[in-house]
């Protein structure tokens, strides 16, 4: 059964997993010295199941969750940000902490920088006021409206949120309808109410 | 529109690897493909979408596995000074290495670029000077003189059996590691 066939062993000899796995860890590092690690991402597990989420060296570019399908938006990323896509756990450590501290109920606000390049126009300014709803509490798409300066948009504000690039980070799950049921979220109807229970749970909770 | 480089790694890595190792031997692999995936990165964005992303990269070994050895100013070292390696991993096969490293230059390139890079001839001869027809010659040369060395140096099979005890075979074998590693040093002066 000797194998003499050089061609094959030479095959064999280039695959082993890890000698590519100390490589492409190496790459990463090399890669954000050089300054050409554009966007970095990771997966976070969270009751939520895993996200993804993905930075470039000014900010958390992307958050998705699973239903988003993870390879659909990290192809998103390289077309619309840059094809310099590595997963590289390290830049996104924080972002993860945070993550980790938030399901925990330890977290009510985010301190991790962003990098909002995906949001332009109306849905930007929607975008960027979404903080201000507080944690524990909601806020109905035609209050958003009216806050971001302009009443009438609520069908707008409610594409803003399903289109936001961070959910989570930026809270648009405490966007709800006027009757008070939750209404569409990125993540899933079923997620929007865990958020909000999440919150709710907690905010009312013993101090 | 374009992939993330993340999947052009995971895709191509370890056929660069194999070019590499082939090329530069596994001693300064590493290096050749690191600076390949890194020069490769770097240029990405402006490689066009229809592109060959592998012919692409092992075009971008070739160049830099010239790098490596120039900064070392020698042929390949066909085993050198590596790292212990895990125990679950395959022992290095030092006689196909040391085949390898003993092939003239040409013969070596030919043969990783079009065997295990998967570059047609013309490429390969676009990259190491020569015709195609040159360079198909030189790939067939190759694989005969590794058929002829590994073949007669083997007399176990090392990459199949991992941790098979080799110390009382190796005691039979044409070489010691020094000799070996002699021998592999002397590859460059044997080409034009």
């Amino acid at each position: 059964m000797t194998d003499l066939n050089p061609l094959a062993a030479l095959h064999r000899a280039g695959g082993e997993r890890h000698d590519l796995d100390r490589l492409r860890a190496r790459l990463v590092v090399r890669a954000g010295e050089t300054d050409l690690l554009d966007v970095a991402y990771r997966t976070v597990d969270s009751p939520l199941g895993p996200l993804l989420v993905a930075a470039t060296p000014r900010g958390v570019v992307r958050l998705a969750f699973a239903v988003q399908d993870h390879g659909a938006v990290l192809r998103d990323l390289a077309a619309r940000v840059s094809p310099r896509v590595l997963a590289a756990p390290r830049p996104l450590d924080a972002v993860a902490r945070e993550l980790e501290e938030y399901f925990a109920g330890r977290r009510r606000t985010f301190d991790v920088p962003l990098d909002l390049q995906l949001v332009h126009g109306f849905r930007r300014s929607v975008v960027e006021r979404l903080p201000d709803i507080a944690y524990g509490t909601t806020a109905s798409y035609a209050a958003v409206a009216a806050a971001a300066g302009s009443a009438r948009a609520v069908r707008a504000v409610g594409t803003a949120c399903a289109l936001n690039p961070v959910p989570l980070l930026v809270p648009c799950h405490r966007v709800v309808r006027s009757d008070g049921t939750p209404g569409r979220y990125a993540g899933g109807e079923a997620a929007k109410r865990t958020l909000l229970a999440l919150e709710r749970d907690v905010h009312g909770g013993p101090a | 529109m374009k992939e993330p480089f993340e999947h052009v790694v995971a895709a191509h890595g370890a056929t660069v690897l194999r070019v590499c190792r082939a090329v530069v031997g596994p001693h300064d692999a590493d290096d050749a493909w690191s600076e390949t995936f890194l020069s490769a990165l770097r240029a990405y964005p402006d490689l066009p979408d229809d592109a060959n992303v592998e012919a692409w990269l092992v075009t971008i070994a070739h160049h830099r596995a010239v790098d490596v050895l120039r900064r070392a100013a020698r042929a390949p070292l066909p085993v050198g000074d590596l790292p212990e390696r895990p125990a679950d991993d395959q022992p290095l096969d030092r006689d196909l290495w040391t085949a390898v490293a003993a092939l003239p230059d040409r013969q070596r390139r030919s043969l990783a670029y079009h065997h295990l890079g998967g570059l047609p001839y013309a490429e390969v001869a676009a990259l190491i000077g020569g015709t195609a027809q040159a360079a198909r010659r030189a790939a067939a040369d190759g694989v005969a003189a590794l058929r002829r060395t590994y073949g007669t140096q083997r007399t176990d099979r090392t990459a199949d059996g991992p941790q098979r005890p080799r110390a009382a075979e190796g005691a039979q074998r044409p070489h010691t590691s020094d000799g070996r590693r002699h021998a592999c040093r002397t590859s460059e002066g044997s080409t034009p």
